[in-house]
């Protein structure tokens, strides 16, 4: 996929941002703001990789994927780029894994109007510093991405929600199902997703005294809890209002944010010295002023 | 010579009986397991994430480069010290400090080696998943340097997969947890980052790693094949069919018939491929995968389908994998291990050019590699006793890495790129994307003393100077 076009957009030294579908968080107001090319450029199955555009939107590469057995491990909704820039899971990440996994190559343009490549295109890969990783949940302050290469998964053969018999823990469900894809609890009730072979499916339901149901239950509010995973079990004495938590993961979608957590200051300078490294001038998607 | 002040100011930092400054021991420790030499100006055996800091402020006081080093199991020379650097090794922390099952995650110091930590949680049910052939004397830290692999991270990842949070110490002796227990950590994926960083971005005192559930259900099957083609043709369709095994591993005939003679499993040796595979999960998934993969298998030509009937047939194939690189001494005394990735789809052309390659240069090469996740690991066996033969051995392998290269591959899968394969970067990253890796290190270490000269080749940022030790594959 050609980026010139974009990284001749990105050109000059006033401040940028960049938006997808503006489905999460969206444009710094008041930034020149750019967007990144859409497409799929190939879907490969026996490779389990796929090629688009950052600016594609994760349900149309979706249903791509469907059409040759693969899906991606990216939360529905907006586009890939943004899902990748924000990182943030959806309620599958107990059985997909963290979004980081997913991305093999990126093609980005950085603040200087570069484009530059990290990570590569085969489904393992360790050559050179893992930018990648570094790039996922960056927001768009590193370098905006404009086309990556993202790791596929085959489709599973079966898929079913189930609710959980009143009476079962759902820590217990952690521990003696096996590879739940989800398990979600909101204090009292327990659902579960599981995936594979159907007849594994039946005779998992059967030992965990689960229930079939159509869906997961809606999430209870805008805000997302990042606990560790332990923690959760302390949950209902330490959060007021609905929640719903991702057992084994440690998400809890909540009606209010999460209280303050502690900084580590180490840290926090280390993000800085990495923000400078890559975008010496500031420009990238700015904090709104 | 390292100068006295050093090792006075080190003695000081971890205890006299815990530096080691004799010729034997600085022989023993200027090189890992690749075929490259360095030289280490001293040695220091801290046990303490404290005593990690005091080593790496001596360091940068003296302005001395140093070097993190684990079981020194590495190949592609990343843990060899230049220019008389100082060894920071870690094999004395190696304890593993918690367990939580409930959480499936568990704490260890960087020198618990790998198969320990494994063996230690299997009585809950649980494992660390990255499997490094070398799992029994390689270090959890080393893991994290070189973002290692194994035969089973087909399905599970490697390393950088199952490390959710780090303590480091940086170059300039500040401590910073990067990651967290908890899912979503504030800010940049420094962890990420740091995974894989071959020692350049600091030193891993404690490590946060996720155990996964063992299999209910695993069974083990080996095809044969009268063509490598056949072989890695089956691999893309097991693959295409939407199906993911444990693992997928091919050896070549000569590969077979060096490990049949050493363990006599009762391989195939008349085969030109065998490929070993795993299918873990729930019964009735794995009953079914076995069924689709024999027939796939028998639709490209496989000879025989053999299934594990017990654990000890299951064992005894592993036993063929996993030691295949000891068998290889009844055919020459020395070997040099290449790791190099291709598009699956590429690997009957690559493996075909492999072969060509090396008759080339009249050398032997056994094959035997991650075939699922396209990893080739070509073994070239020689003994370098023989005048001129490491010219060649070094020559064959710079052309696999060039063919792997220009069939849409990458110059390593696993291994790292070290000194090895240091100056074959710009093969696969222009100037503009090496200088955004060495950015990256610029943040981590601005001074440069954390194992300098590594991955990235002299030029990719200001002030570089390279430093290539004998032996290096330049």
């Amino acid at each position: 996929m050609d980026l010139t076009a974009m990284a001749a957009e990105m050109g000059g030294d006033d401040p940028l941002t960049i938006e997808g579908a503006g489905t999460r968080g969206g444009r710094t107001p008041g930034v020149r703001c750019v967007t990144a090319p859409s497409g799929i450029d190939w879907i490969q199955a026996d490779e389990m990789t796929v090629c688009c555009g950052a600016g594609t939107a994760v349900d149309a590469l979706s249903m791509a994927l469907a059409e040759v057995g693969q899906r991606v491990a990216l939360p529905p909704g907006g586009t890939v780029g943004g899902a990748l820039a924000v990182g943030r899971s959806g309620i599958r990440r107990l059985g997909d894994g963290p979004v980081r996994e997913t991305l093999l190559q990126a093609r980005y343009v950085d603040g200087a109007g570069e484009i530059v490549k990290a990570g590569g295109p085969t489904v393992k890969n360790v050559s050179g510093f893992d930018v990648c990783r570094l790039l996922v949940g960056s927001t768009g302050t590193l370098g905006f991405l404009g086309e990556v290469i993202l790791r596929t998964k085959p489709l599973p053969a079966s898929s079913q929600w189930f609710v959980a018999a009143a009476a079962s823990d759902p820590f217990t469900l952690r521990r003696t199902l096996y590879h739940p894809v989800s398990i979600l609890w909101n204090g009292a009730t327990a659902w579960v997703l599981l995936e594979g072979d159907p007849a594994d499916i039946e005779e998992q339901a059967v030992a965990g005294e689960l229930t079939p149901v159509d869906d997961p239950p809606a999430l209870p509010g805008p805000h997302r809890w990042s606990l560790a995973v332990r923690e959760l079990q302390g949950l209902t004495k330490m959060a007021a209002g609905p929640f719903l938590a991702e057992v084994g993961v440690g998400i809890v979608h909540h009606s209010s944010p999460q209280p303050e957590r502690p900084r580590d200051p180490a840290a926090e300078e280390l993000r800085h010295r990495v923000k400078v490294a890559f975008d010496p001038s500031g420009r990238l998607n700015p904090a709104p002023s | 010579m390292i100068s006295a002040a050093v090792v006075d100011d080190l003695c000081a930092a971890v205890g006299r009986d815990r530096v080691r400054t004799s010729a034997t021991e600085l022989n023993l420790y200027k090189r890992d397991a690749s075929t490259m030499d360095g030289s280490a100006g001293v040695v220091c055996f801290p046990t303490t994430t404290e005593e990690v800091r005091q080593c790496v402020l001596v360091a940068g006081r003296h302005a001395t480069p140093f070097v993190a080093r684990g079981s020194g199991t590495g190949l592609a020379g990343g843990a060899v010290p230049l220019d008389e650097a100082i060894v920071i090794t870690t094999t004395k922390m190696n304890r593993i400090l918690s367990v939580d099952a409930a959480s499936c995650l568990a704490w260890v110091e960087p020198g618990v080696l790998n198969l320990d930590l494994t063996k230690h949680v299997a009585p809950l049910g649980l494992h660390f998943a990255p499997d490094p052939s070398s799992q029994q004397s390689c270090s959890i830290g080393g893991n994290v340097a070189n973002n290692s692999g194994g035969p089973h991270c087909l399905a599970d990842g490697v390393t950088s997969a199952h490390v959710i949070a780090l303590e480091v110490v940086l170059a300039d002796g500040q401590v910073v947890m990067l990651g967290g227990e908890d899912p979503e950590p504030d800010g940049y994926d420094l962890r990420g980052a740091f995974v894989g960083s071959e020692g350049m971005f600091g030193i891993a005192t404690r490590i946060c790693v996720r155990l996964s559930q063992n299999a209910p259900d695993v069974r083990t099957m080996l095809l044969d094949f009268a063509t490598v083609e056949d072989g890695a043709e089956t691999v893309s369709a097991i693959i295409a069919a939407g199906m993911v095994p444990a693992a997928l591993e091919m050896m070549d005939k000569l590969c077979v018939q060096a490990v049949e003679a050493y363990i006599h499993a009762g391989l195939p040796t008349e085969a030109a491929a065998v490929l070993l595979v795993e299918v873990t999960g729930l019964p009735h998934g794995v009953a079914a995968d076995v069924v689709r993969i024999s027939a796939i298998g028998k639709q490209h030509g496989a000879g025989t389908v053999r299934i594990a009937q017990d654990e000890a047939e299951r064992a005894l194939l592993w036993k063929g994998r996993k030691t295949a690189f000891g068998a290889i001494a009844r055919i020459k005394p020395n070997y040099y291990l290449h790791d190099t990735v291709v598009p699956r789809r590429k690997l009957p052309e690559v493996l075909n050019e492999v072969y060509r390659i090396v008759e080339r240069h009249d050398l032997l090469v056994l094959n035997v590699f991650h075939a699922g996740d396209g990893n080739l690991h070509p073994l070239l066996v020689f003994d370098r006793r023989e005048p001129g033969v490491m010219d060649r051995v070094h020559a064959a392998g710079e052309e696999i890495v060039r063919v792997s290269i220009a069939a849409g591959g990458v110059l390593s899968g696993e291994h790292g790129i070290g000194l090895e394969k240091r100056d074959f970067m710009p093969w696969m990253f222009s100037p503009v994307d090496l200088a955004a890796q060495a950015a990256l290190r610029f943040a981590f270490d601005p001074d440069g003393l954390a194992n300098p000269h590594k991955v990235l080749p002299s030029g990719s940022s200001c002030g570089d100077i390279s430093h290539v030790p004998e032996g290096a594959w330049i």
